[in-house]
């Protein structure tokens, strides 16, 4: 592998689609690295070409601006919690991204990657899509948009095609009155990967009530879940007991996990529900909801 | 393949020809002579070969040698202050925070990578700053108030 492996270190994103676009052999994104550089010591990959992505401009940079903020792809998840103005707005989407791996692992990793891994556990994923984030993706044919809950094809699998790849990652502008939150299970609290998980975003009106919601669900089933019959059930609440446990109620039916060594489909199922409920609460409060 | 590398390390300029599948850890090991930062998993969940790289803390041996044009990297060598020893290394000696020491220069790093941001850290706070990095025979406790006694000295 060692002796057959280059590397590329294109310097605009026509120049890296090119070299993706053209490659006979397996071809490889290097963002942050800590699945890429796993997987090829395992020898589960064994890459022909790497492409570094890092020095496109723009890729480490977090802009903010009228349609919202744009995430390069290869901005590592510590670097979210120093920007004040996404904290302020997403803090489900930055404690989520901050929930991945180590200090050590967040100094590298980035959002773009924890899509693109594709697992159904990734953390940043389900706070990404309750937050109606999107992804812009450059490839031979031009630039594209899409919703964050349509990259992921199954576990391990995207919709990119060749020499496709994500080139940031788009959130809206805040909505007045909006929050949201992150809760996984983790039998640890920290270095572990989450046995169930859940986002909530949440809008709400003058006088408290709900008037949008996005709900999503993670490690139940192969790709995460963007749960609409979950956002009903609160949408027009004041989020009461009643709203909060047809919420759980519809979490938990919403759910199709696997039985592992990390959790059975029965406590999946269960805890889906409850986590559910408590973010929605941490969501309601952020938003401003008494 | 190989690529021809030019960074800093620990505030040196190096040059290096390293594979382009060589890891950042492999580079400083094996090339550079800095046999400070260990392997202990290869996967990054263990700690031993953390070294901050551009100001942040990362795991080295998920790093790539090829990646490192033009960026700086701080090792466990850069710490001491010639033979003075780091008020860190100082207080994990003075406090016994080591035994068989392979995970010793991983907790160091991300211990100054911890107090360079939060100089004042909460006991939970510095166990979730170290929670990316394990030791298999000290246990923590002791890492933890090395941690701390340091901090104070740092603080003055």
């Amino acid at each position: 592998m060692g002796e057959t492996m280059r590397f590329e270190t294109p310097s605009t994103a026509k120049e890296a689609v090119t070299l993706l676009a053209k490659e006979k052999g397996a071809a490889y994104i290097l963002a942050g690295g800590t699945d890429l550089l796993v997987k090829m010591k395992a020898g589960i990959i064994e890459p022909d070409l790497v492409v570094d992505i890092k020095l496109i401009k723009g890729m480490t940079e977090i802009k903010k601006s009228a349609t919202g903020f744009m995430i390069g792809a290869g901005v590592p998840c510590a670097a979210l919690s120093e920007n004040a103005g996404l904290v302020k707005a997403y803090p489900g989407v930055v404690e989520a991204a901050n929930l991945i791996g180590s200090k050590q692992v967040q100094g590298r990793c980035t959002m773009s990657g924890n899509l693109c891994n594709a697992s159904p556990a990734a953390d940043s994923v389900p706070a990404l899509i309750a937050a109606g984030a999107k992804v812009l993706i450059s490839g031979p044919k031009g630039n594209r948009k899409l919703n964050v809950e349509d990259v992921p094809a199954g576990v391990g699998r995207t919709n990119l095609k060749k020499g496709e790849f994500i080139t940031a990652i788009s959130l809206p502008p805040k909505a007045a009155k909006s929050g949201d939150a992150y809760l996984r299970f983790t039998p640890r609290t920290e270095m572990d990967i989450a046995v169930v998980s859940v986002a909530i975003n949440l809008t709400l009106d003058g006088k408290g009530i709900i008037t949008k919601a996005r709900v999503a669900l993670g490690a139940v089933a192969a790709t995460v879940l963007l749960v609409k019959e979950a956002a009903k059930a609160i949408i027009g609440t004041k989020l009461d007991d009643a709203a909060k446990a047809k919420l759980a109620a519809v979490c938990s039916a919403a759910c199709k996990p696997i039985d592992d060594k990390r959790g059975t489909i029965e406590f999946r199922t269960d805890v889906a529900g409850v986590l559910a409920r408590r973010a929605a609460e941490t969501a309601y409060a952020r938003a401003g909801g008494k | 393949m190989s690529s021809h590398v030019k960074s800093t390390v620990n505030g040196d300029a190096v040059e290096f020809v390293c594979t382009n599948d060589e890891s950042l850890l492999d580079v400083l090991r094996n090339r550079l002579g800095l046999t400070g930062a260990k392997e202990g998993c290869g996967t990054g969940d263990c700690g031993a070969c953390s070294v901050i790289l551009d100001g942040r803390l990362v795991c080295s041996c998920l790093v790539l040698g090829a990646e490192m044009n033009g960026k700086t990297v701080e090792t466990i060598e850069g710490m001491a202050d010639g033979a003075k020893l780091h008020p860190l290394q100082q207080n994990f000696i003075d406090g016994a925070a080591l035994q068989c020491g392979i995970c010793t220069p991983g907790f160091l790093m991300a211990a100054q990578a911890l107090l360079r941001k939060n100089p004042d850290p909460s006991e939970e706070e510095i166990r979730f700053g170290l929670a990316g990095n394990l030791c298999r025979c000290t246990g923590y406790d002791k890492i933890v108030r090395a941690v701390q006694s340091a901090a104070k000295e740092m603080r003055g």
